[in-house]
């Protein structure tokens, strides 16, 4: 009856999302008189599984096998439905992030489970099952119903408080049954950074747009970023002109992020560009105009020209750190 | 091969949102409808692969799941040249219902490749390709960026944290695209708007009318209280209130 997580790992480690979805599970587990379980895919070991025990989950199942140390979508949704069946989990829950869009839909098909994706808090209600999501790119949100028996969620990014206790959980091997035909996707070459914050993870995010002029004027953002650990990011033209490459692009068409903390600099705030950082907890403009659009979503804002304010504000940073 | 691209109906990107009848239902009056931007994406990449001499695409044909009321956009869709253009006639309350749809027409008219985007701008499901993909038992490419034919293979880049990975798959299959897959949208020509009047637009009934959820009721963000200005000879006071009222840094 367990709720089943599926907790993806990054190089055999998880990351806060992998604990933040344990926290929610473990929250609507709570209300609903039932625990929680893991599933974990691909190489990890014992160690990093036990940690998921400090967030909530009572068991966690590893799935291990040469064939899945890369996402295949069929492969994966197989062994994740064995799982639920053989947990008789009635809930699935994925984070709404590349491999959560790529895997719920084809279980709430599989299991005949209702999804409601891009969830941003626990249910309201149990019965009928109604849990509130973001629609229209972050305009709006809805309350939705879920009628089928078995249900999935997929949790919008930084949605919930992530809770650490302690607590244990059992570690289990478990082996699915894997039918050669579900690996017919085959991953030729992987290019991947390393070593670098993650847009997609990082708690603090620097920003540019058209108003830094041209790709030349990075420096000091970067600085910043440098200095507060945060990811860089920017707007659709900026990545268009080719001043920074397209991963850093958030918005409608771009990345959607909701980190802590987001610096807009030189950003106008156009609603295309609001869709994809609007639920950031905390954004800090730095505009020549005192018009922009982007104050009115700001919490706090600078009318200034960001070739004199950034220098500025990285010496306060580090002024303030080192105090 | 014949490709198949999935389209949306969506209201324009600039739309100022608002709810009817006591916000259980979203107010369409004065709202401009488009294609879902990554499907116009999808049918632009389409176009370029069936122009490219060296692939061997027969056709191009563009689906919807929608009320007659949805046709203009699908117009729009054979103006920017598609060759032609199914409308399932059904109302779609869920991306169950609108995929189980689309899987009842294909079963039928089977295609090589077929295009979904990674998400709708309106409800923001980033479910039906998924799900498609499972009705039909086919392998499905998520989050793809680009697509390339090669003689008999389809090569994709699919994106993934922090970077992007090669892939190939067999056909027949559902790609899920997103930013990259091709770089500007093509908007309709003269001769392209004459065109989509003759090209055939088949309407068919649903196959089936199931849906697993339904959306009750709506509710604006809650309003931003006003931005705090800080002065920009006082750059201090805003790293102050970041550490100090804020809690960020
Ligand atoms: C379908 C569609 C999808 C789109 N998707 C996206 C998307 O995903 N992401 C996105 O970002 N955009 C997107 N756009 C584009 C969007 O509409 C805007 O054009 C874009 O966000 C503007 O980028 P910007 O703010 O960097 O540039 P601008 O709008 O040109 O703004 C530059 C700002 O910098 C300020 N400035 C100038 N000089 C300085 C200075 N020295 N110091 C401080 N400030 C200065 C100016 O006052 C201005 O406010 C989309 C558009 C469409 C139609
Ligand atoms: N009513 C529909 N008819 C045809 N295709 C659709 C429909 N709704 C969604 N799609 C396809 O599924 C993709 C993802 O939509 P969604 O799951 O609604 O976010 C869209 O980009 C379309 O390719």
């Amino acid at each position: 009856m367990s709720v089943l997580v599926y907790t993806e790992n990054w190089d055999g480690k998880f990351k806060k999302l992998s604990f933040e979805l344990i926290s929610y599970a473990k929250q609507i587990a709570e209300q609903s008189g039932t625990t929680v379980t893991a599933i974990s895919i691909g190489n990890v070991d014992d160690s990093e599984l036990k940690k998921l025990g400090n967030y909530g989950a009572t068991k966690v199942l590893s799935v291990n096998d040469e064939r899945l140390n890369v996402l295949i979508n069929k492969a994966y949704a197989s062994i994740i439905a064995q799982a639920a069946e053989k947990e008789g989990s009635q809930l699935l829950i994925f984070a709404h992030n590349f491999t959560g869009k790529a895997l719920a839909p084809r279980l709430s098909v599989k299991l005949k489970a209702g999804i409601a994706s891009g969830v941003n808090a626990v249910p309201s209600s149990f019965d009928p099952f109604t849990v509130s999501k973001k629609v229209f790119t972050g305009k709006a949100f809805a309350n939705v119903v879920i009628k089928s028996e078995k249900k999935i969620l997929t949790l919008f990014q930084n949605s919930v408080e992530i809770n650490e206790s302690s607590g244990d959980a059992a570690i289990e091997t478990f082996v699915p049954a894997l039918d050669d035909a579900d690996f017919a996707t085959k991953v030729l070459d992987i290019n991947k950074v390393t070593g670098k914050i993650l847009l997609s993870d990082a708690d603090v995010v620097v920003s540019g747009g058209r108003g830094m002029k041209n790709g030349d004027n990075w420096a000091p953002l970067e600085e910043l970023a440098t200095e507060l650990g945060a990811a860089l990011a920017c707007s659709r033209p900026v990545s268009d002109e080719g001043w920074r490459p397209h991963e850093e692009h958030v918005g409608q068409t771009g990345k959607i992020i909701a980190p802590n903390l987001y610096f807009a600099m030189g950003i106008s705030g156009a609603i295309q560009h609001l869709g994809g950082v609007s639920s950031s907890k905390c954004i800090v403009a730095i505009n020549t105009d005192k018009d922009a659009p982007i104050f009115e979503t700001a919490d706090y804002g600078i009318v200034g020209d960001v070739q004199k304010v950034l220098p500025e504000l990285i010496a306060a940073i580090k002024e303030m750190k080192a105090s | 091969m014949k490709i198949l691209v999935c389209i949306s109906n969506v209201p324009d990107t600039t739309t100022k949102i608002r709810f009817t009848d006591n916000n259980t239902a979203f107010d369409a009056a004065g709202v401009q409808w488009i294609i879902n931007p990554w499907d116009e994406l999808a049918l632009t990449r389409a176009l370029e692969l069936k122009e490219a001499s060296d692939t061997s695409i027969e056709t191009i044909t563009v689906i919807n799941v929608g009320p007659q009321s949805t046709e203009p956009t699908i117009r729009k869709a054979l103006a920017i040249g598609a060759d032609d253009a199914v409308r399932v006639d059904a109302q779609a309350p869920d991306a169950y219902a609108v995929a189980a749809n689309l899987a009842g027409y294909i079963k039928e008219n089977p295609y090589d490749i077929i295009f979904c985007g990674i998400d709708s701008s309106d409800y923001n499901g980033s479910l039906v390709g998924g799900m498609l993909a499972e009705f039909l038992e086919l392998p499905s490419v998520s989050s793809v960026s680009k697509l390339d034919i090669e003689g008999d293979t389809v090569k994709m880049n699919r994106e993934i944290d922090g970077g992007s990975e090669v892939l190939t798959t067999p056909t027949p299959f559902v790609a899920i695209v997103q930013k990259g897959i091709a770089l500007e949208p093509r908007i309709p020509s003269m001769r392209g708007i004459m065109m989509a009047r003759k090209k055939p637009l088949n309407v068919v009934p649903p196959a089936v009318d199931e849906a697993l959820t339904e959306f009750i009721s709506y509710e604006l963000p809650p309003s931003k209280a006003a931005c705090k200005m800080v002065d920009a000879e006082n750059v201090k006071e805003l790293v102050d209130l970041l550490h100090n009222e804020a809690k960020v840094i």
